[in-house]
């Protein structure tokens, strides 16, 4: 069981906290103006690549706060952590 | 037999115990498997598939065959012999090779315990004791494991450290250990399983040792969870067999376990013992043999002993055969223990040397089982005949043994840690060893995995099937996978696989251990979380009135509710027309606390509504409550229920029971990822209010007269709005809200005073006979209505409009989550299952939730298979209002079909069943204002 480090409660164990899939897919602007397949895009379809993944965690059983996490997914290791509305740090996978 | 002299049993106390219906006894410090051997009992039991007599093959958690079932004093399935520590009044049997559950339940109790140091130090042998001891001394927090009953790994106490008895050194050590108050030095206690992060699991047997004595109070068993920021691995190495024909009869041991046996419990397994062996190590077991009074005879593969041993041999009378092998065994009639080696000498001769006891050396395995399971990688070292850890990892040291150092100087040197170590005195050098993992012979007596029944010519079907991995052969072959988990016969799969692919074993390479080291029952894992402690139980402030009054409770999520409360005579289809009829004609009373509540506050709050309901919540006027529809950005309903506003910048939020963590979740989640802007803050006050809807056209008299400043008529309190009131100081809210159809008022009050309230309003209704009512009661009175069950009703592929609520999805907000959705084609489709009523036209058959909707073809059969489904049945109830059974289903293009005949298949028949609208009672909804 991994050690997760939130941002804001530090390393905690893997159990407290609750996945949330890809980050930075932002809520469309102004979604009546997409098409149904732009439309699509934004609900179903998420990236699945081997390696670096920018996540969204969320520590549910400690502080309860949302941040972003880059995790290799062919390890799982976690590769950086960071908060809500922050770039995505560039790590070395 | 027991040697005098010899071992660290207490001779002084006698322990009786039954094996097989015979009675024994042993002594304090004996385990099953050394009493056994002492009462001169070699067979433990049978193989799995063959049938074979099977012993001892080893003297702790390697033994591949000395599986035992314990009856008495705690019954358990698929011990080994070599440890259970052996306990007054111990009944056991051997076994055939599987075990037995026991019959009666398990008392005993399991806990864990959360540990946090330093250094983790696994193995208290002479590496593991110094390791442990640095990092003591350095200040550090340490945790010390050992998986036997006493420190001190494979010392004998023969050896000499410092210019003293190995054994005075052991101690020495544990003293020094025990005053450092933050070193946990744990016996007993297996690590078996290590995980990321230094993370290890380990199990601690703290009570059967202790037999009859053992305190209740004590756990038996406890789960050590600890995180470690260093993990020294100093868990030793097994001794490896060698594969020869006939290799799997009782009394073939390996050397060391023989040697073992003679120091820790004053066994000799043997007065004629042959030592097959191309390792120095066995000349010792040798030795201590002879001089405990055995004839021993050492079968060399070496083509020269080495100097030092082939001196003390001839000192001891020992011949040395160098340059020969062990081919084969002969056994004794009866228990099959092994009677003869057939040797095959340097000259090719061959020679039957008769024994009863054949101690068996190939040399050494790491134990490198910790350092596998975190995905080390184990390297061939062509010196060993064996894999040890082949690269180095973060926070992990391997030293001693298992790191394929076998040489006592060499373990308290890496043990040491670079503090300086202890002298090993007159240890002789090691001399190199020779492989052998196989002595040519048949392979269909040459077994590989003796717990199996594998032999060699199962690994040569698996290689001529095509397998060409260690991992491949270890599946098809099941070697590996028993009991002991290949601890001694991993490395021999892996190399007679080679030998038979014509590769390279390094070129092979291994299987990967896994957890679990040594088998973990299920109880220890499962600690206190059993029977109650499972999972939380959830009661709302009435409990206890419900027990009371005899309800029966139904699980809801963790929630216990009561279902129906039935009267003497009443089976549930009585009591739930009753309470229906009760609740239709008069008035009733339901517990509804586990409804989800969210205090929603904030400048921002009606916008977040606004954007997370289907419908508008911004122009609700304060004292007024709305129903409303929450749907993922898919269009699919998640969750309904009312919402209350009490202030400009305040709601409460009702979600269902179920979805109440769920929603405040999925609020949080928005809250913080998307719209952090917002001024709106969330909490869960569902604990804090209990609510209890009074429900039924008399209900206006009891809420009247119980709540006397409370002005209840319609035009003062309508449908669909709160009021603040108080009942002896106790502030109640009350609010018009209808699951039911009927008027109805919803008393909330703060959890505290629920039971009085409760109390006063039953008192306030019984001359208009209250009746309380359960949960299946709500839901035939909200399903006569059309009202679905969001997760009954609706599988996650539902809208709005397919549950015929396009009322509830507003048309004048821009967007809320879901909307877009709406527009897309599939969900324009008419063709998509509606939510519509369905009434059997029989008038009898209650028809079955989950079945299929099908039609028939217009001649009246059936169309030809795959049968088209048209849908399905998700409620179905006896109605007291209808007089008659139905169900509301989810039918493709339903409310275009209203009036059609549908047919449900309910066991062997094809019940036919009209289409109707999902509101069954009251469609006019005149019963709402009483
Ligand atoms: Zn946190």
């Amino acid at each position: 069981m991994q050690l997760i480090r939130c941002p804001w409660c530090g390393p905690r164990e893997e159990v407290e906290f609750h996945y949330g899939g890809q980050a930075h897919v932002a809520y469309p602007d102004d979604p009546a103006a997409l098409t149904d397949e732009q439309w699509a895009r934004y609900v179903f379809f998420r990236d699945n690549p081997k390696g670096a993944f920018a996540e969204r965690w969320s520590h549910s059983a400690g502080c309860r706060r949302w941040f972003n996490a880059v995790r290799d997914t062919r390890t799982y290791r976690f590769l950086a952590v960071y908060k809500p509305g922050e770039a995505r740090p560039e790590v070395a996978s | 037999m027991r040697v005098d002299g010899y071992g660290r049993i207490d001779r002084s106390r006698t322990l009786g115990f039954t094996f097989d219906g015979r009675s024994y006894t042993g002594h304090p410090g004996d385990t099953l498997a050394s009493a056994l051997l002492a009462n001169g009992v070699h067979r433990i039991g049978s193989s799995v598939t063959l049938g074979r007599p099977r012993g001892i093959s080893a003297a702790w958690s390697e033994d591949a065959t000395g599986l035992v079932q314990v009856e008495e004093p705690f019954p358990e399935p698929m011990l080994l012999a070599t440890t259970v520590e052996l306990v007054d009044g111990l009944v056991a049997r051997g076994l055939g090779g599987q075990g037995r559950l026991a019959e009666v339940a398990d008392t005993a109790r399991y806990d864990r315990m959360h540990h946090h140091v330093d250094t983790l130090v696994v193995g208290a042998g002479p590496a593991g004791l110094l390791a442990a001891r640095a990092a003591a001394r350095r200040g550090e927090r340490v945790a010390l494991l050992d998986d036997r009953p006493e420190p001190g790994g494979s010392l004998t106490g023969t050896e000499r450290i410092d210019g003293r008895p190995s054994r005075e050194f052991v101690a020495d050590v544990v003293a020094e250990l025990a005053t450092h108050p933050e070193v946990a030095h744990l016996q007993r206690t297996t690590a078996f399983g290590r995980y990321d992060d230094g993370f290890v699991l380990a199990l601690q047997h703290r009570t059967d040792h202790l037999g009859a004595d053992a305190p209740r109070t004590l756990s038996r068993q406890r789960v050590h969870r600890i995180r470690a920021g260093r993990t020294v691995i100093a868990t030793g190495a097994h001794e490896r067999p060698i594969v020869f024909a006939d290799n799997d009869r009782p009394g073939i041991l390996l050397a060391a376990s023989a040697r073992d046996l003679l120091h820790r419990y004053g066994v000799l397994a043997g007065r004629e013992v042959v030592v097959f062996t191309g390792d120095d190590a066995a000349y010792a077991a040798a030795v201590d043999l002879a001089d405990a009074g055995a004839a021993v005879t050492v079968v060399e593969a070496r083509p020269q002993a080495p100097a030092h041993w082939a001196g003390a041999a001839a000192d001891r009378g020992i011949p040395v055969l160098t340059g020969s092998l062990v081919a084969g065994t002969e056994g004794a009639p009866g228990d099959g223990r092994v009677s003869a080696a057939v040797v095959t000498g340097a000259d090719g001769a061959r020679t039957v040397l008769g024994c009863d006891l054949l101690a068996v050396s190939g040399g050494w395995n790491p134990t490198a089982h910790l350092f596998s399971h975190v995905r080390g990688t184990l390297a061939y070292d062509p010196a060993l005949g064996a894999f040890r850890p082949g690269e180095d990892l973060d926070g992990v040291a391997v030293v001693g043994a298992a790191n394929g150092t076998l040489d006592l100087a060499g373990c308290l040197r890496e043990g040491a840690s670079g503090e300086r170590p202890p002298s090993a005195d007159g240890e002789p050098e090691r001399t190199p060893g020779a492989i052998v993992w196989r002595v040519e012979g048949p392979h269909d007596r040459q077994f590989v995995d003796v717990q199996r029944d594998a032999t060699v010519a199962d690994i040569a079907r698996a290689v001529g099937a095509g397998m060409r991995s260690a991992e491949h052969v270890k599946r098809y072959t099941t070697i590996g996978t028993a009991h002991d988990q290949g601890k001694t016969s991993g490395v021999l799969a892996s190399a007679i696989t080679a030998e038979l692919l014509g590769v390279p074993i390094e070129d092979l390479g291994t299987t990967t251990f896994r957890p679990p080291y040594t088998p973990v029952a299920f109880a220890a894992l499962a600690g206190r979380e059993r029977g109650q402690l499972f999972d939380p139980v959830r009661t709302t402030a009435l409990h206890a009135w419900h027990v009371g009054a005899g309800a029966v409770f139904e699980d809801v999520g963790q929630w216990k509710r009561p279902r129906y409360y039935p009267r003497p005579g009443e089976d549930m289809e009585a009591a739930v027309l009753r309470e229906c009829a009760a609740v239709r004609d008069g008035v009733g009373i339901l517990d509804g606390s586990t409804l989800g509540k969210i205090d929603v506050q904030g400048r921002d709050a009606a916008v977040l509504l606004d954007r997370v309901y289907t419908n508008m919540m911004s122009n609700l006027a304060v004292g007024r409550v709305r129903y409303g529809v929450m749907c993922g950005p898919d269009g699919m309903v998640i969750d309904d229920g009312t919402v209350l506003r009490l202030a400009e910048d305040r709601f409460t939020v009702i979600t269902t029971t179920g979805g109440a963590a769920k929603i405040l979740d999925w609020l949080e989640e928005w809250v913080q990822t998307e719209w952090p802007d917002l001024r709106v803050h969330l909490a869960s006050v569902t604990e804090q209010w209990a609510v209890f809807p009074v429900v039924g056209p008399r209900s206006r008299h009891v809420i009247s007269r119980l709540f006397a400043d409370l002005d209840v008529s319609n035009d003062a309190f309508g449908f669909m709005c709160w009021r603040d009131t108080e009942l002896d100081g106790v502030p109640v809210r009350v609010a018009r809200i209808s699951f039911s159809g009927e008027l109805a008022y919803e008393v909330n009050v703060n959890a505290w005073y629920a039971p009085a309230v409760w109390e006063r309003l039953l008192a306030a209704g019984e001359k208009h006979g209250i009746t309380p009512y359960g949960t299946e009661t709500m839901h035939v009175l909200r399903a006569e209505k059309g009202y679905p069950i969001i997760g009954q009703d609706t599988d996650g592929t539902v809208t709005p409009h397919d549950l015929g609520m396009a009322w509830a999805v507003s048309k004048k907000k821009s967007d809320f989550i879901g909307k877009r959705s709406f527009s897309r084609a599939e969900n324009t489709d008419p063709l998509r299952k509606q939510l519509v009523g369905l009434l059997p036209t029989d008038a009898r058959t209650k028809i079955p939730e989950g079945s299929q909707v099908v039609e028939f073809c217009p001649d009246g059969a059936l169309p030809a298979p795959p049968v088209p489904m048209l849908g399905h049945v998700t409620s179905s109830y006896r109605s007291a209002a209808l007089g008659r059974p139905f169900a509301l289903a989810l039918v493709k293009g339903g409310r275009q079909r209203v009036g059609d005949v549908v047919h449900v298949p309910v066991g062997d028949a094809l019940v036919p069943a009209e289409i109707t609208s999902s509101v069954l009672v009251d469609p006019e909804g005149n019963r709402r204002d009483g």
